[in-house]
């Protein structure tokens, strides 16, 4: 075991599946020479060299689109999106090929490429490098999407990304890439050292690609939630002093229902908390799944916390954050103290 | 030049009750273009973007650098593969109009593109096709039968009814999975003969998109990243003149060359007459092999014209002049062929003939067959529960769910 944050945990995954299975490639802008903007890659092309981690041109619609390619010539292409903002000019290749190959071609072709995104705010980004594009992909069938909150399972997941047949979209919250964040940005920043999760085996391993898990276990309200937003929950049910079980989705697509039904059955209160907007959002899928599994024990209607529909501004940035004030203030309204 | 801005909308040069008129084509006679060496630098060759490579004259022979020396025999199984491809076309055309099928496209006029690059590529080579290649499919082994099923979405449909007629992809003949979206597949051929690079293997990626399409932003993407990489890759454009109703000058082509498309990034554009399946051949094999030694790709502009209806939901006569491809100035190819093997005696109208009730049996053999394995109304039927399947490598609880509903629902 070592201590890792959560570009270490990402690096020494893509590390360890580099070193296992050559057929495994990265390709990215900035990826190779420089290692990433977020440094995930620091190192890699020196180790493996320059046909296996690629720099790649500004044009994430031909990563993709070569990644596809490299995928249906019996590679396994890991495609970084420098941000999930960015990876929309790559959209068609997602939806219309990626995620259909498979389907169209009665499986005698497939591409198994991972796409990895940092996406989700809280680091100045503005409305370009700030956003929360999971629900756009979560509703496309045939590919998987992804987000871990912390290094353990940022690894072990990314692990099974890259060793799964199916396409999968792994977004990667950036503000908590070096520690947790409880959604208070005027406190010190915390590391992943104090956190248990912060501490990974450095070989090989992996985490189920379609497991939700209760991150704290409670009695009295279901939060659902993933990503950032799982470390502002657990602070905002603390703060409440609500014994409320903590569910991280982890994998949004294809989703584990049973988990989080399980626990709703149990708690009576489902509070669902995403930092991506609201209208259409991921979370109204997961309501609406919720609710038939668990209607007649509910106790109180479902409710979501998401970031305002607006763009994510630059300057109102802690005002658009689903903080621990908003998500706090929706677990005292549905426990019928609001 | 006028004092002011405008809007320039581009015209054809001819639209419906005009006579056509293709004098904005830029030909050239037949061996006029010279043949470069297999290194030769992008920047001494630039001028193959705006010539036009030729082989068979206006007497039907054989000339210049570019005559591939291919033997009689050779031109005439590529001359049955082209006459396949149209009588297949014919009857599959007839078919969807009689309702039996519910789409189709026809590669009419453009048969001895697909012919002659699939004769010049090896079977290891990895096509990414446009819907007008039928002819590749054929080529490369696979069965009209298997075609036809896959048109009628039958039981013994390659796609298990998941795509449109003629969509069609070939696992074991290389190649992919035909998309309905257009231009996508360029950046896969791309990926792949990156892959193929990366491995260290000297097979390379063939793909095809028609003028209209090099608009796409995937057509760029693939060339950008083709020229970075120096990928072992032919990137070939069919301009046959016409997308639907808009003519090749609102894909930019009024001003300069498909082919030249690739110069700015270095890479080298050959334009050749489209109609003309031994120039076509021969453009091919120098490309593959400059690809194979590492020269990394070439651009195709295949220069033809679009005889039939873009497809069976479209009427060309609503938007361009009825008889105009009778007046297209590089011909037909399977006459230009049939001519050439005549002139120098390995041909002769009888033998066309016979051929041609050959291939016509063949088809209606074909579609006797298929007809066995299921049409759109009578059965046998492919199970609706196969919807299902081939989503995800395995199938995940919320879709086997769906399933067990629908066939609840239809009650089977």
């Amino acid at each position: 075991m070592a201590q890792m944050n959560m570009v270490e945990a990402i690096r020494s995954a893509l590390d360890v599946m580099l070193d296992k299975d050559p057929n495994v490639i990265i390709l990215g802008e900035d990826v190779g020479y420089f290692g990433g903007v977020f440094r995930c890659t620091d190192g890699l092309q020196r180790k493996f060299g320059e046909h296996r981690v690629i720099d790649a041109p500004i044009a994430e619609g031909g990563i993709i689109g070569a990644a596809i390619g490299m995928g249906i010539n019996g590679l396994r292409p890991v495609a970084e999106i420098q941000f999930a903002d960015y990876i929309y000019p790559g959209f068609d290749q997602i939806v219309s090929e990626l995620a259909r190959i498979r389907y169209r071609s009665s499986g005698d072709f497939f591409s198994p490429v991972t796409i990895r995104t940092p996406c989700g705010g809280g680091i100045r980004g503005g409305q370009t490098h700030s956003q929360s594009p999971e629900a756009i992909f979560a509703h496309v069938t045939g590919i998987r999407s992804v987000m871990p909150s912390n290094p353990y399972d940022a690894k072990g997941l990314l692990i099974s990304a890259i060793e799964c047949d199916d396409p999968v979209v792994f977004f990667e919250p950036k503000r908590i890439y070096n520690g947790p964040f409880d959604g208070d940005p005027n406190k010190p920043a915390v590391s992943w050292a104090s956190h248990p999760k912060g501490e990974v085996p450095q070989g090989y391993y992996t985490v189920p690609l379609d497991r939700a898990e209760i991150v704290v276990a409670g009695d009295e309200l279901t939060i659902v939630t993933y990503g950032t937003l799982v470390h502002v929950a657990k602070a905002a049910a603390e703060e409440v002093g609500v014994r409320a079980e903590i569910i991280d989705v982890r994998s949004l697509s294809p989703l584990d229902v049973s988990t989080l039904a399980n626990s709703v059955n149990k708690t009576g209160r489902c509070l669902i908390a995403h930092e991506a907007t609201r209208f259409a959002g991921y979370g109204a899928e997961l309501a609406a799944r919720i609710q038939k599994e668990c209607f007649y024990n509910l106790e109180a209607p479902i409710s979501r916390i998401a970031g305002w529909d607006t763009p994510y501004p630059h300057a109102f940035e802690w005002q658009y954050f689903p903080g621990k004030k908003r998500v706090a203030n929706g677990i005292r309204k549905i426990m019928g103290e609001g | 030049m006028a004092r002011k801005s405008r809007l320039h909308i581009p015209r054809p040069s001819a639209r419906p009750g005009d006579k056509p008129d293709f004098s904005y084509l830029n030909l050239a006679p037949a061996g006029s273009v010279d043949k470069p060496a297999l290194d030769a630098r992008t920047r001494d060759i630039e001028h193959l973007s705006s010539g036009l490579v030729r082989v068979l004259d206006e007497k039907h022979q054989a000339v210049g650098p570019w005559n591939p020396g291919l033997d009689a025999s050779q031109l005439q199984i590529a001359l049955r593969w082209m006459l396949l491809n149209r009588i297949f076309d014919k009857r599959m055309w007839q078919i969807q109009r009689q309702g039996r099928i519910s789409f189709y496209m026809e590669a009419l006029g453009e048969e001895a593109v697909s012919v002659a690059q699939a004769m010049a590529l090896r079977p290891g080579d990895m096509c990414f096709p446009s819907y007008r290649n039928q002819a590749l499919f054929m080529y490369r082994g696979l069965k009209l039968v298997d075609m036809m099923c896959q048109c009628l979405s039958n039981t013994r449909d390659m796609c298990k009814g998941r795509q449109l007629p003629v969509m069609y992809h070939g696992k074991a003949a290389n190649i992919f999975s035909i998309s309905g979206n257009l231009a996508t597949q360029y950046p896969h051929a791309v990926g792949w003969a990156m892959a193929s690079a990366i491995k260290g293997e000297d097979h390379i990626a063939a793909s095809w998109v028609g003028d209209g399409s090099t608009a796409e932003a995937d057509f760029h993407h693939a060339l950008t990243f083709a020229a970075v990489y120096q990928a072992p890759v032919i990137l070939n454009i069919v301009n046959n003149q016409w997308a639907i109703s808009t003519f090749q000058g609102f894909a930019g082509g009024e001003r300069r060359s498909f082919a030249a498309r690739g110069l700015g990034l270095g890479i080298p554009g050959i334009r050749v007459d489209g109609n003309d399946l031994l120039a076509i051949y021969a453009v091919t094999v120098w490309a593959a092999e400059r690809a194979r030694r590492g020269g990394g790709p070439t651009l195709i502009e295949l220069v033809t014209y679009r005889a039939g209806a873009h497809s069976t939901s479209d009427d060309p006569s609503k938007y361009r002049p009825k008889d105009e491809y009778k007046a297209f100035p590089l011909g037909d190819p399977i006459e230009r062929l049939k001519q050439h093997l005549i002139s120098i005696g390995h041909w002769s109208e009888s033998k066309h003939e016979q051929l041609e009730a050959e291939l016509k049996a063949e088809v209606l053999a074909a579609w006797k067959e298929a007809q066995q394995y299921g049409t759109m109304t009578e059965g046998p039927f492919l199970d609706p529960a196969s919807m299902f399947d081939d989503i995800y490598a395995t199938t995940p609880a919320h879709l086997e769910s769906q399933r067990r509903y629908m066939q609840e629902i239809e009650g089977s």
